[in-house]
């Protein structure tokens, strides 16, 4: 089923309506999403440099006309670094390890212990954005969780032609 | 290729194979041809669409339609109010084609009961017949845990197996060490209760006598048993009547054909919907919870399961260009001395479970899935044990929360893909369970086990809030059941019940809230309680700057003299444990004996009348930056009692108003301008997270970390030597940093030593895992 363009941006405003909602969930999807997304984002981002995937509300995969690299990068501009790197190692990161620090989210009790578990928020360098979080034990490595095969992606499951990379 | 054998081998299996050549050719086939059964056409489907579609409708809506008309026969609100049973029709090779609702993670679990009676041949002995009646619990050879009792029933046409139907439910009492179905007193199977491994029941219809015997004195609650067993027979009648009445107006070739074609059906449906809604690539997440054994309060009979541990699981998801994928577990934990031990099968058919939710929403959930997929579980681990006396009663208690972690994986292929509908933070850990026993209001031996927890909060979506006190992966249907129900099965009543406030994960959207209940312990009599659940950490991360969702503690009072307070009118409990950082209840039973603390699993404790015991049951993770949240739904949210007043500021960054009627509004300008000195204190608090590293990496050098955390990475690494490879690597130690669990201050038993099942005489493992 095909929704317009104003439907996938109620979507993506947190506004749809239950009837399309439930379409969208109860019916095969509609291929040509990705495209009408990739619009909608990109009209609400102050840079043109083009979209290629989206990795969070606030943070995506792009082409940067300038050098034609794909970079990852901000809804506020931050370039974190090329698109099959982990973004987070060039984020910014605050570590809630106290219980102080914990009881600041949740009521005591009912927030994690820090020595079995600990907070770590991840924020854009430009504007304090909180792009990701991890709640994993002390030590745990930073994790790359998601490196997207695009050229497949855009190739051969959407019949698009692949951005240029440099 | 034709299922049906052309040589008489004077098997049982229609065509005249044995079911142990029956299940090699197809085994054989599937492995050559990469497609089930070496299917690589569809002859029916494709050479009569309609009867095929006609097939699995009726077939489908049968099976449904059993379920739905046995639950009735259950008294046990487990299988009548929360709907954990589920029947799953099967090919004669024990492959699903197609299953009910309810607690389909049972698709594999049966399946892997007949494949187990296929392989040890008992078609030989003790034979296989029609009208006959197996039963089987054993989680060693497939099975979730002990309370999943399955019945299995061979389904035969004209003297020949063409299938078979099972049914599961989940039963209060196992007779287990500690009373209740998913206890934690035991660190052994042999205290896990009663265990049966595809036994005989019964034959011509009828149970058999000594199996009425022997398995109504094995549990505490007989008579919930004795109903459930009923319900179980009665479904599986039923199927193997519409099967019959199914194969007499479509004929036996077409249904023959019908149940291989489905699982490749199923099969190639799953690679169509990966292409269809996710993104190729490698996804990267991981999951733990914690088991604070070292507690006085638990209490189990062995020294060396007395310590604190953290089972860990990271996970790898690969989706490839042609749509097939593969995930692989590598690095997690050893098997432990508790009870949250699991099979593979259990570990990744309830994966279908969570799959049957987002990625295959469709009425065809059978094994072509399985087929489909690949998995990875390294032997030894805790999903995936190479020792037989590994105990599994509460296999829920990680299961669950390793899962949560493979819903943010797919959600990103989602949110990549503009899929916000399919979006999921993840779920939520579906505790508390409240658990006991001894003599209830009827004066009779008696176990509870609450499924209140049937109704946790859902985590977030991309688009909106996950819906609160509303569902449990592991049934997609579940339900918290009336509070008359429980109270009429358990000699508890309801002081409350009310939203546990900010017990969602915070976000953009935020995780969906838990739901809490105190209990108050009435006409019971030598009564016991404990608590089963997570405590210390929270096993969901939250998703794109979401939060994971609160933890849990615990709450129980002794000596409350309530009886006395009542009689003079004064006040009592009653409702939620609103802010347990502000609590209430304290003041009003000055000299009860009260426990609250972090300390989330318990073993047994003593109760008597007017003590009282909170259950909580857990929220759902947040999704995207709180910052981002629209004012006024945090507004609602205080309002609507999701959401502790101090919070809207501390995590929201809004300043409520006064709207009157004691209801909160949003003072705007206030608020914005607290955005802004909240993103720069963001900023100012932060460092380089390469900086932050060079920190974290000193405390690893200095071996600063509690123990049970660095018995958790010693594990892991132990097994899992890419894992170790990658961490040393991801810290750039030295080669002499070296971490082994001996040279820790804490027994490791099972860490040298194991002894598999499959290395008892005459027993044939089935492996359905790259191990």
């Amino acid at each position: 089923m095909a929704y317009t363009k104003a439907k996938i941006k109620d979507l993506v405003d947190g506004k749809i309506d239950r009837d399309t909602l439930h379409s969208m969930l109860s019916t095969p999807k509609d291929r040509e999403r990705f495209q009408i997304y990739l619009e909608i984002l990109q009209e609400q981002v102050d840079w043109d440099d083009p979209i290629i995937l989206p990795l969070g509300p606030k943070l995506y995969i792009v082409q940067r006309q300038s050098d034609r690299k794909w970079m990852i990068r901000s809804q506020a501009g931050y370039d974190f670094c090329e698109w099959n790197q982990n973004w987070k190692l060039h984020a910014r990161i605050r570590v809630r390890q106290t219980a102080a620090q914990m009881e600041e989210l949740y009521p005591r009790l009912m927030a994690p212990s820090p020595e079995w578990q600990v907070v770590r928020e991840y924020f854009c360098p430009l504007s304090g954005d909180l792009l990701d979080v991890e709640a994993p034990t002390p030590w745990y490595p930073v994790i790359h969780d998601f490196e997207p095969d695009i050229d497949t992606f855009y190739r051969d499951w959407l019949d698009l032609p692949v951005p240029e990379r440099a | 290729m034709n299922m049906q054998a052309k040589v008489d081998t004077g098997g049982i299996v229609r065509g005249g194979e044995t079911l142990k050549q029956h299940r090699d050719r197809l085994m054989e086939a599937t492995k050559r041809t990469k497609h089930y059964a070496g299917l690589d056409r569809l002859e029916l489907r494709d050479s009569d669409p309609i009867k095929y579609n006609k097939l699995f409708s009726r077939l489908r809506a049968g099976v449904v339609d059993a379920r739905e008309t046995a639950k009735k026969i259950a008294a046990s609100p487990i299988v009548e109010q929360e709907g954990e049973l589920c029947f799953t029709l099967y090919n004669a090779a024990g492959d699903s084609i197609l299953t009910s609702t309810g607690i389909i993670i049972h698709v594999g679990t049966m399946g892997a009961a007949i494949k187990y009676m296929i392989e040890n041949g008992w078609e030989h002995n003790p034979g296989i017949r029609d009208k006959d009646i197996f039963c089987n619990n054993d989680s060693l050879i497939g099975n979730v845990h002990p309370c999943d009792i399955h019945t299995i029933v061979p389904i035969f046409h004209e003297g020949e197996l063409i299938g078979w139907v099972g049914g599961v439910t989940h039963v209060i009492d196992t007779g287990s060490v500690g009373p209740g179905s998913m206890s934690t007193g035991q660190v052994q199977r042999f205290g896990d209760g009663y265990s049966i491994t595809c036994r005989k029941i019964g034959e011509n219809d009828t149970l058999f006598r000594d199996w009425l015997h022997e398995s109504q004195r094995m549990v505490r609650t007989t008579r919930y048993w004795m109903l459930d067993e009923r319900t179980r027979v009665a479904g599986c009648h039923m199927i193997r009547d519409l099967v019959q009445e199914v194969i007499a107006d479509e004929g036996i070739e077409a249904y023959w054909k019908f149940a291989y074609e489905s699982v490749e059906h199923g099969r190639i449906g799953l690679q169509a919907r990966i292409k269809a809604m996710t993104v190729p690539g490698k996804y990267r997440q991981v999951g733990f919870v914690d088991v604070p054994y070292a507690h006085d309060d638990v209490r189990v009979p062995s020294d060396f399961a007395k310590v604190d541990t953290i089972m860990h699981t990271p996970s790898e998801i690969t989706i490839r260009g042609d749509g097939t994928w593969r995930l692989d577990f590598e690095g997690s934990s050893r098997w432990g001395w508790h009870t949250y031990n699991a099979h593979q099968v259990s570990f990744t058919s309830g994966i279908w479970v969570m799959m049957t939710q987002s990625l295959i929403p469709t009425e065809m959930i059978n094994d072509g899935a399985a087929y489909g997929t690949e998995f990875r579980l390294p032997k030894g681990t805790w999903m995936n044990p190479d020792d037989r006396r590994v105990a599994f009663s509460y296999s829920w208690h990680f299961l669950v929360s390793s899962w949560t972690a493979l819903w943010r994986g797919l959600s990103r292929a989602y949110f990549g893909r503009g899929y916000l509908e399919e979006v999921n933070a993840g779920n939520a850990n579906t505790s508390n369970w409240l658990q006991g026993g001894g003599f209830n209001q009827y004066d009779e031996i008696h176990a509870v086990n609450s499924f209140e927890c049937a109704a946790n909060g859902v985590g977030a979506s991309a688009h909106a809030d996950g819906i609160s006190h509303a569902a449990a992966v592991w049934n997609p249907e579940g339900d918290m059941g009336d509070m008359e129900i429980w109270e009429l099965a358990e000699p508890l009543v309801y002081l409350g019940r009310q939203i546990k406030a900010s017990s969602g994960g915070a976000g953009k959207y935020r995780g969906g809230c838990g739901f809490e209940s105190l209990r108050m312990v009435w006409n019971a009599k030598d009564w016991t309680m404990f608590f089963m659940g997570n405590g210390h950490i929270s096993s969901d991360w939250g998703l794109m700057g979401g939060y994971p969702a609160a933890s849990g503690y615990r709450f129980e009072a002794h000596d409350t003299r309530l009886k006395e307070i009542i009689a003079q009118g004064g006040e009592i409990p009653h409702g939620g444990d609103t802010d347990p950082e502000n609590p209430t209840w304290e003041a009003m039973l000055p000299d009860a004996r009260i426990k609250r603390d972090k300390q989330a699993i318990t073993t047994e404790a003593m109760f008597k009348d007017y003590d009282l015991y909170l259950n909580y049951m857990r929220g759902g993770p947040g999704f995207g930056d709180p910052l981002d949240r629209e004012p006024q739904k945090v507004a609602d949210d205080v309002n609507g009692g999701y959401l502790l007043p101090r919070f809207a500021d501390s995590v929201y960054a809004v300043i409520l108003s006064d709207a009157g009627d004691g209801m909160k509004g949003v003072d705007l300008a206030a608020t914005e301008a607290r955005r802004r000195a909240i993103r720069k204190q963001r900023l100012a608090e932060s460092v380089p997270t390469q900086e932050w590293m060079a920190a974290e990496r000193q405390r690893i050098l200095a071996k600063d970390a509690g123990v049970h955390v660095q018995q958790m990475f010693a594990a892991s690494f132990k097994l899992g030597p890419r894992f170790e490879r990658q961490f040393r690597d991801f810290w750039n130690l030295p080669a002499d940093w070296k971490l082994m669990e001996a040279d820790l201050p804490i027994p490791s038993y099972g860490r040298e030593y194991s002894m598999d099942i499959s290395e008892l005489p005459d027993v044939h493992t089935v492996q359905f895992v790259e191990e």
